[in-house]
């Protein structure tokens, strides 16, 4: 397939089959869950909120997974730092706000659980919990019910490099390896464990795991979210064609603290995050589009002005929502409501 | 009705309810080809092909994981975990996921799994392969937790499982697979889960306890009514949570004299619970004080001969305790 050229820049995305439309649509939501990421932030420090944990730095490979899936049809077991991702396949601002203020319309969990436990029915966003990558296995179990069901669709899970330790991500991949089930594991490999650095977890790499396993893993610049796509498409036809799942770490770096609870200049120097921040896959993105000719000043500015109003107005309905009835703690341990929660 | 054993009323439950729903599948560690490692699911696999009877790699957490989620998805599994002693590496799966995935996602998403695992001891399985794990996951809220006694109970209340809306444990007796030996109906019909079950009426003392210490039970009961005309009042917990409140507490109230039973240890037990239900209810309308007679509070049962003979319950103690009871 031959590359479009404009300028010294070379168009990659429509050989890969997405439109020009639909890269601008990607740069929207990764900036959307940066500013989105940006403000929970804030409010954090404002004393509105009690807690946020952060995925800036990571938005351009959760982005491109995004757009690599049908988004109608898979089933997402995304990990807390997967903002930009659970933007992409339809959560909205006010749904993440509502979450971040603990308010009772919050989808996710009617403000029960931490932000950034993700779960939402409707959009098949399968409901998460803090131990680390207990998920795994579960998007295995959709993956077979897939194949039992004979539904045409995959499932995709997420987590960090850190969780990638844990035996319920060996015991699924093995699992998912031996029933050549439709799952993608996708590791989104920031660099750090809350403050244990990358070097200190593997003695190996990740992707290379998959070989044990018995399919394939790949290695990826989580920074270039055309070269996230490409892969992420090419697990999910393997996938849907039968051939089973891949194993898929996508390199990049955490720009921010763990969480607002965490100092990350306590373990690692200014200097090695300004260094990263230059290797931005969202920047990069932006600078890609704007070479193509697709992006103006003015596009971003407008761009930056609508999510600002979308946030402000998120905020705002999110903390004037009533915040759940304090009995509801005692609601939905059991389906009946015979046996709701005693005290 | 037909004469079957309790391992063969908990696998015509399995095929009956496969029969019945084809979301329903069976997973676990030879579970198909062998049939599993007690016969629970043997022919199973011959009936409904290898996906929905899965011999799974040996990994307890996946099997729980994968499971759990298959069931998110709306699928119906029976998880096996081949001994409950082996169970533990699925504990996170289980308490962490399946227990709190209703509650979690504010109804959101629910969690119909089954997991079934095979508990107790008296068949020389030493440390690990003789445990009854059942107080590490009660009062763990979001489970539910059900241990047959009778082969009638077990296969009425793993139907019931099946069908539950939320996660259930499935703890069945390995010693009284071949033990428990009564007709069982071969029509379908469900044990509520929930409900105890009064095993024998009796006025002078009560008897509180679930699985295979109450055959012994059973047993001293018609020995001390015969040789000393003492009769006991039994009640079968069958579901360990949520538990029984009012049957506990008409079956305390019934003598007065209240002795729990169970083979996993004292401390910490089931028991202990039943006996703070009581405690808090009706403890002034006692004639005695509240008698355990469980498992010694040893790590777990060893597989010398003398030394699981003297950790496991019997007929002649539990005998001679609730004549003690009676007595008192």
């Amino acid at each position: 397939m031959e590359s479009q050229k404009t300028g010294g820049t070379v168009d990659r995305h429509k050989p890969l089959g997405l439109t020009d439309g639909q890269v601008i649509d990607m740069y929207r939501f990764m900036q959307m869950g940066r500013k989105y990421d940006e403000r929970s932030l804030l409010l954090q420090r404002a004393g509105k909120i009690n807690f946020h944990v952060s995925g800036i730095g990571q938005e351009a490979a959760q982005v491109a997974a995004a757009f690599a899936l049908d988004r109608e049809q898979d089933y997402f077991l995304p990990y807390y730092r997967d903002y930009a991702f659970v933007l992409s396949v339809g959560m909205t601002m006010r749904e993440l706000m509502l979450s971040v203020f603990a308010k009772a319309e919050d989808p996710n969990s009617g403000g029960r659980q931490m932000p950034g436990h993700f779960g939402h029915k409707k959009l098949r966003i399968v409901t998460g919990s803090s131990p680390v990558t207990t998920q795994v296995p579960h998007a295995v179990g959709f993956a077979l019910a897939a194949k039992m069901q004979k539904k045409p669709f995959v499932s995709f899970v997420t987590f960090g490099e850190g969780s990638s330790n844990q035996g319920d991500f060996h015991e699924a991949c093995n699992f998912a390896g031996v029933n050549k089930l439709p799952v993608i594991i996708m590791c989104e490999n920031n660099q750090y464990a809350i403050s244990v650095p990358v070097h200190k977890q593997l003695g190996g790499k990740v992707s290379d795991r998959a070989l044990g396993y018995g399919f394939p893993g790949v290695r990826v610049d989580g920074n270039d979210p055309l070269e996230v796509y490409r892969v992420m498409k090419e697990a999910r036809e393997r996938a849907l064609a039968g051939e089973g799942p891949t194993l898929i770490e996508a390199m990049m770096y955490r720009l921010s603290p763990h969480s607002t609870s965490d100092n990350d200049l306590a373990y690692r120097t200014k200097e090695e995050v300004d260094e990263n921040w230059k290797k931005d896959g969202v920047a990069a993105f932006r600078t890609y589009l704007t070479e193509l000719g697709l992006w103006s000043e003015e596009q971003e500015r407008d761009l930056l002005a609508e999510i600002n109003l979308e946030l402000k107005e998120a905020i705002a309905y999110a903390e004037n929502a009533p915040f759940p009835k304090p009995e509801d703690t005692l609601l939905h341990v059991y389906s009946d409501s015979a046996r709701e929660g005693g005290i | 009705m037909a004469m079957m054993e309790y391992i063969d009323a908990i696998r015509l439950a399995m095929k009956e309810e496969m029969e019945r729903d084809d979301s329903v599948f069976v997973l676990g560690e030879d579970v198909g080809v062998k049939g599993g490692v007690f016969t629970t699911t043997k022919g199973l696999q011959e009936q409904f092909g290898e996906e929905r009877v899965m011999d799974t790699p040996l990994a307890e957490s996946a099997i729980a994981g994968v499971a759990i989620g298959a069931a998110m998805y709306g699928m119906k599994p029976i998880a096996e975990m081949q001994y409950s002693d082996f169970m533990l590496p699925a504990t996170n799966q289980i308490i962490s996921e399946a227990a709190k995935i209703r509650y979690r996602s504010n109804n959101d998403w629910t969690c119909p799994v089954v997991v079934r695992a095979p508990i107790g001891g008296g068949i020389f399985g030493g440390l690990y392969h003789s445990q009854c794990p059942e107080s590490i996951f009660f009062g763990t809220p979001g489970l539910k937790i059900v241990a047959p006694y009778s082969a009638y109970d077990a296969k009425g209340l793993l139907k019931a499982a099946v069908r539950d809306p939320d996660p259930v444990l499935f703890f069945e007796n390995k010693k009284c697979y071949k033990l428990i030996k009564e007709d069982v109906p071969d029509t379908d019909y469900i044990v509520p889960i929930g409900e105890a079950n009064l095993l024998r009426e009796g006025s002078d003392i009560t008897v509180i306890g679930y699985s295979l210490p109450l055959h012994f039970a059973m047993q001293a009961a018609e020995e001390l009514e015969r040789e000393q005309g003492i009769t006991a009042h039994i009640l079968d917990l069958r579901t360990l949570q949520p538990l029984d409140q009012n049957a506990i507490l008409a079956a305390a109230r019934q003598t007065g004299k209240v002795l729990i039973v169970h083979e996993d240890n004292k401390t910490g037990g089931v028991g202990a619970e039943v006996a703070a239900i009581i405690a808090e209810h009706c403890l002034f309308e006692l004639d005695a004080p509240i008698f355990r007679l469980c498992g010694p509070d040893v790590p777990a049962m060893p597989i010398s001969p003398p030394m699981e003979k003297f950790f496991m319950l019997s007929k002649d103690k539990l005998k001679a305790e609730m004549l003690r009871l009676a007595e008192y």
